[in-house]
Order: C-alpha cells, then sequence, then structure tokens
C-alpha cells in the first residue's frame, strides 16, 4: 500500500529510531557516536519537514483553497521543533549531557504530538482534498528526498 | 468540512488554567484522605462498609482520580480525538466545582450520616458528570480521528453514566431514601473503577505509551476488543446480579482482561527503544504490578478461609485504587505537566513575536529527584497500607504517613511547575 499516509508515518517512525540513538549516546557519554546519530537525526527531520513545507502542504493548501488551514499549525510546529533541535545541537557542541537530554524529551513529546496530528488527521484529510492528484505529490516527495539523500 | 473549521481542530491548545484547576485539586484530596483516614484510626480498617472508610474511599476516587481524569480528558481530547471543546474555560470549571462540592459533601455526609448532605451529593456529582458527559460526549461526536482511543472514551463516557447511576441509588439508600442495596456496591465500583477508570486510561495508552515511550504499537486485535469486551462483561456481571444470580463467571473475564492489557503493556515498556531512565515509566510499572495483583487476589479470595474474606476485600481496595490506578495517573502527569508548561511558554513568546528565546525545557520545569521522590514515598507508602491491612496496629500510620508525604510532594512538584510558569510568563 503507498499513500501518503503511509509514505509518511513511516517517514516518522524512522526519524524515532533515529532520535532514541542520538539520545542513547548523549545518555551514556558517548559523545562521538551521538554526534554521528545526531546528525543523521536532523538530516532526516528537515527532509521530512522539506517534503511537507515544499510539496505536501503547498498542494493541499492549492486544493482546499486556502494557506489558514492546519497546515499552518503544522508549520508553526515545524518552526519549535527546529527550535529545540538548535538547542540539541548547542548542547551537544558544548558536551553538556542535561541540557541535551532537557531539550530531547521536550522535543520527544512535541514531536510526537505533531506526529499524531499529522498521521489521524492531516494525512487522511490531504488524501481526500488532493484525491487523485495525492500519487503525483507522493512521488514529488520522494524525489525531493533522494536529492536532499544524495546532496 | 471548511479549511478554518480544520484549523480550529488542529490548534486547540485549552487555556492553562482548564486541566491544571483539576490537577493541582487532586493532591489536596489525597493529603484529606490521609488525614480523615489518620485521625479515624486503624479500626478504619476492620470492615470496607464503615462509614469513614467510605468517605476515605470517595476522597480518593472522585477527589483525586476522577479529577485528574475529567482535567486531562479536557486537555487530550483535541490532540487524541481533533476535536476542540466550544467554551471549555468556563464549562471545565463548572465541572471543577460541581464535583469538588459533591466530593466533600459526600464524604461529609458518610462521616455525618446527615441525609441532606447526601442530597447535597447526589445533587452536585449528577450535574458533575452528566454535564462533564454531554461536554465530552458532544465533542465526541464530532471526532474526526477514528483511532481505537475515540471508541475507548466513549466507552468510559457509559461506564461514567452507570457508576452515577449506582452511586445516586446507593447513596439515597444510605439517606435513608429507600433500601440500601449493598450487593449493588460491587456494581457501582466495577463500573468506575473498571469501566470508566480501566477502559479511559487504556484508551489513552494505545496512543501515549508508543508516543512517549517509543514503544511498537499495541496489537490491533487489543485496541479492538478490549475496552468493548470490558464494557460487555461489566454489563453481563450486573444483568446476572440484578437477576439474583452470581457474577462470577463475568469477573473472571474482567480479572483476565485486566492482567492481559498489564502484561502487553509491560512488555511493550521493557521493549522500548527510548531506554533512559524514566520515572514515568516506574510509575507505570508500578501501577501495572499492582492491577496483576488485584486481579490475582481477587481470583483467590474463593479459597481464603471466611475470616479473611474483609482483609482481602480491603486489599484489593488499596491494589486497585491506591497502588494501580494513582500510579498510573502519576506517572501521566510528569508528562503531561511539564510539556504544558514549556508548551504554553513557547506559544506566549510567539504571541510576542519572538521565536528565540530562553525557556526552562521539561526537566527544568519538575526536577527529576523530586519525581522521585514522589515515585518512592508513593510505593513504600502503599506497600506498608497493603501490609497493615494484615497488622493494622504496626503499620497503619507509617503508612499513611508514608502516602500523605507522596501527596504533599506530588502537590508541590505540580504548584513548582506553575510558579515557573509564572515565573516566566511574568519577564
Amino acid at each position: 500500500m503507498n499513500t501518503i499516509s503511509h509514505y509518511m508515518s513511516g517517514d516518522h517512525k524512522q526519524c524515532d529510531e533515529l532520535f532514541v540513538v542520538a539520545e542513547r549516546g548523549v545518555a551514556d557519554g558517548r559523545w562521538a557516536d551521538a554526534d554521528a546519530a545526531y546528525a543523521l537525526f536532523q538530516q532526516a527531520m528537515e527532509q521530512h519537514f522539506a517534503m511537507e513545507e515544499e510539496v505536501l502542504f503547498p498542494a493541499f493548501e492549492t486544493a482546499a483553497g486556502s494557506s489558514m488551514g492546519p497546515t499552518q499549525v503544522m508549520r508553526v510546529e515545524h518552526r519549535q521543533m527546529r527550535e529545540l533541535l538548535q538547542q540539541m545541537q548547542q548542547a551537544a557542541a558544548a558536551r553538556q549531557a542535561d541540557e541535551f537530554l532537557g531539550a530531547s524529551e521536550t522535543l520527544l513529546i512535541l514531536m510526537q504530538q505533531h506526529n499524531m496530528k499529522e498521521e489521524q488527521i492531516l494525512y487522511p484529510m490531504s488524501e481526500r482534498t488532493l484525491a487523485a492528484g495525492g500519487d503525483a505529490v507522493l512521488e514529488r516527495m520522494q524525489a525531493l528526498r533522494t536529492t536532499h539523500a544524495s546532496g | 468540512m471548511t479549511a478554518s473549521t480544520a484549523m480550529l481542530s488542529l490548534e486547540q491548545t485549552p487555556p492553562m488554567a482548564v486541566p491544571f484547576r483539576f490537577f493541582l485539586t487532586a493532591p489536596l484530596f489525597g493529603i484529606a484522605a490521609c488525614l480523615l483516614a489518620g485521625f479515624t484510626g486503624p479500626d478504619i480498617l476492620l470492615s470496607r462498609w464503615q462509614p469513614a472508610l467510605l468517605a476515605v474511599t470517595h476522597l480518593f476516587t472522585l477527589g483525586y482520580l476522577a479529577m485528574v481524569m475529567c482535567g486531562a480528558m479536557f486537555q487530550l481530547l483535541p490532540v487524541l480525538a481533533g476535536v476542540q471543546v466550544v467554551r471549555n474555560t468556563a464549562l471545565s470549571a463548572a465541572v471543577h466545582l460541581l464535583l469538588v462540592a459533591g466530593t466533600i459533601a459526600l464524604a461529609l455526609a458518610f462521616v455525618s450520616a446527615r441525609p441532606v448532605l447526601f442530597g447535597v451529593a447526589i445533587a452536585a456529582l449528577s450535574a458533575a458528570v452528566l454535564l462533564f458527559i454531554a461536554i465530552i460526549g458532544r465533542a465526541l461526536r464530532r471526532a474526526r480521528s477514528l483511532h481505537d482511543t475515540v471508541w475507548a472514551m466513549r466507552l468510559a463516557l457509559f461506564a461514567f453514566a452507570v457508576t452515577l447511576l449506582f452511586g445516586a441509588w446507593l447513596a439515597a439508600g444510605h439517606a435513608g431514601w429507600g433500601a440500601l442495596l449493598r450487593r449493588f456496591t460491587d456494581l457501582h465500583l466495577a463500573w468506575g473503577l473498571l469501566g470508566w477508570g480501566g477502559v479511559l486510561l487504556a484508551g489513552v495508552a494505545y496512543q501515549v505509551v508508543p508516543m512517549f515511550q517509543v514503544t511498537k504499537e499495541y496489537p490491533r486485535w487489543l485496541r479492538r476488543v478490549w475496552g468493548r469486551a470490558v464494557i460487555g462483561l461489566l454489563s453481563l456481571a450486573s444483568a446476572l446480579l440484578m437477576g439474583g444470580l452470581s457474577s462470577r463467571s463475568a469477573g473472571y473475564g474482567l480479572a483476565a482482561a485486566f492482567v492481559a492489557f498489564a502484561i502487553i503493556t509491560l512488555r511493550l515498556q521493557q521493549r522500548r527503544l527510548r531506554r533512559l531512565p524514566d520515572v514515568t515509566v516506574d510509575f507505570w510499572r508500578l501501577g501495572l504490578a499492582a492491577m496483576i495483583l488485584a486481579a490475582l487476589l481477587w481470583l483467590l479470595q474463593p479459597w481464603l478461609p471466611p475470616a479473611w474474606a474483609a482483609r482481602a476485600e480491603l486489599g484489593w481496595g488499596v491494589l486497585a485504587i491506591i497502588a494501580a490506578a494513582v500510579s498510573l495517573i502519576s506517572g501521566m502527569l510528569y508528562k503531561i505537566v511539564p510539556f504544558l508548561v514549556w508548551l504554553h511558554l513557547n506559544n506566549r513568546l510567539q504571541a510576542a513575536g519572538a521565536w528565540q528565546g530562553r525557556i526552562p525545557h521539561m526537566k527544568q520545569v519538575v526536577g527529576e529527584r523530586w519525581t522521585r521522590r514522589h515515585l518512592r514515598l508513593h510505593l513504600t507508602g502503599s506497600v506498608l497500607l497493603l501490609g497493615a491491612v494484615l497488622v493494622p496496629r504496626w503499620l497503619f500510620y507509617p503508612a499513611l504517613l508514608l502516602l500523605l508525604a507522596a501527596f504533599v510532594v506530588q502537590l508541590r512538584n505540580l504548584l513548582a511547575a506553575v510558579l515557573l510558569y509564572r515565573r516566566v510568563a511574568a519577564q
């Protein structure tokens, strides 16, 4: 089954797994591993944000005829998450484990409730709104991810 | 659906006061329950039918458990079910006020045996529960998420209504307005703790356990069947008992359902990806272990000598209410409260047009040292209270002192979060 919901929910899972590895590295004081894991996590997050902000959200807004809908709220939360990612990165650079883990705990909850709203409401809503155009949007997101990953 | 209604449903964080009013009140009722039990003395553990014990029990179940559950539902509904509660500030304040007044009236009614107080309690609690069901039920009807959680919430609301019905009936009996049908007490208790409490807890767990602890999803069959099975078995038990038959067969099913839920949750948590020390996971483990022990104790009951029957009933109450329900709820609060403080501070910052700013992160809102302290006090207090059922003379006061301290520490932790919010928000 290849739908927007299925594909993007799977990507959320991958981000979760990378998050856990990075956090674990910091908690164990394995900073070199943590740095590497954090870099992968941050890259995956940025890719995911890009797929939504550059492809899915604009397509949804065009189809729904408004840019003030739920996508606006999702963009705000992306911005909050980027803020926490930055705090985590700074804490990692300064080797401040408590600071990192406090920010990561906060990010985890923010990210999870955000994902839940997307998976249960926004993605199904996008599929209905985009209807037949959904497949093309999905392909463009997958293409964007490939270019990001290779670039 | 238009884009603007969709926006409402995704935006939606209720004002801080909505859930915190309930959350801050709950430990106060925990403290009141410990004090009332303490002043009554160890004899309170002689039988479950003593008025003072009934008062203490309701301070815990209504004043603590239902209090947090109502507040949490106002908060979680927009996120878990994708619906906004209309005019939620005023309505939640009304539910809170009625619930507080009704709980106090009921406790006083048991202690003083004055019919007029039972009348006040019945009126206030009926109004609180029915208003709550009307508000949340209306929101759930509009829920666009078809997740099993939404179904669990609907079933839990139904169980809450049945609990109220039996409760009002029993209270009227206590007041002398008709026969006091003690055998319906177990139905009242089962619909309240297992139906309203258990089904809501499971419904919320389907989402928050995988999310916050990064575990696999609960098995689909469990999410589909569990809440319906519990409500079905409770209905069966009610029909049997009201028909004058034994409800034991339905009880076996309920015990099996709760043991299955607890074991599956413990296994999910044991294999969780996020393996950091997490005090909320420890609260969950304590609560789930107590849930299993409560079910086993209930299964053992027919084989216990008759002299032990009263102790087994009291022990079940300690396990189910204090060790299981209070622990699970405390564990959830330590995720919800710090996150809400962070979220509201963040929203304020953005409303002021700033994106960069120092906001305390979750671990600075409620320090881990203090949440651990709460866990240790609650764990030892619960174990000692269980022991006090067997040897009241030695263990009763130490157990109550520890539990009292646990609720005081919880209140301190919640207040610290609110004060931190005020301080940062004032800057």
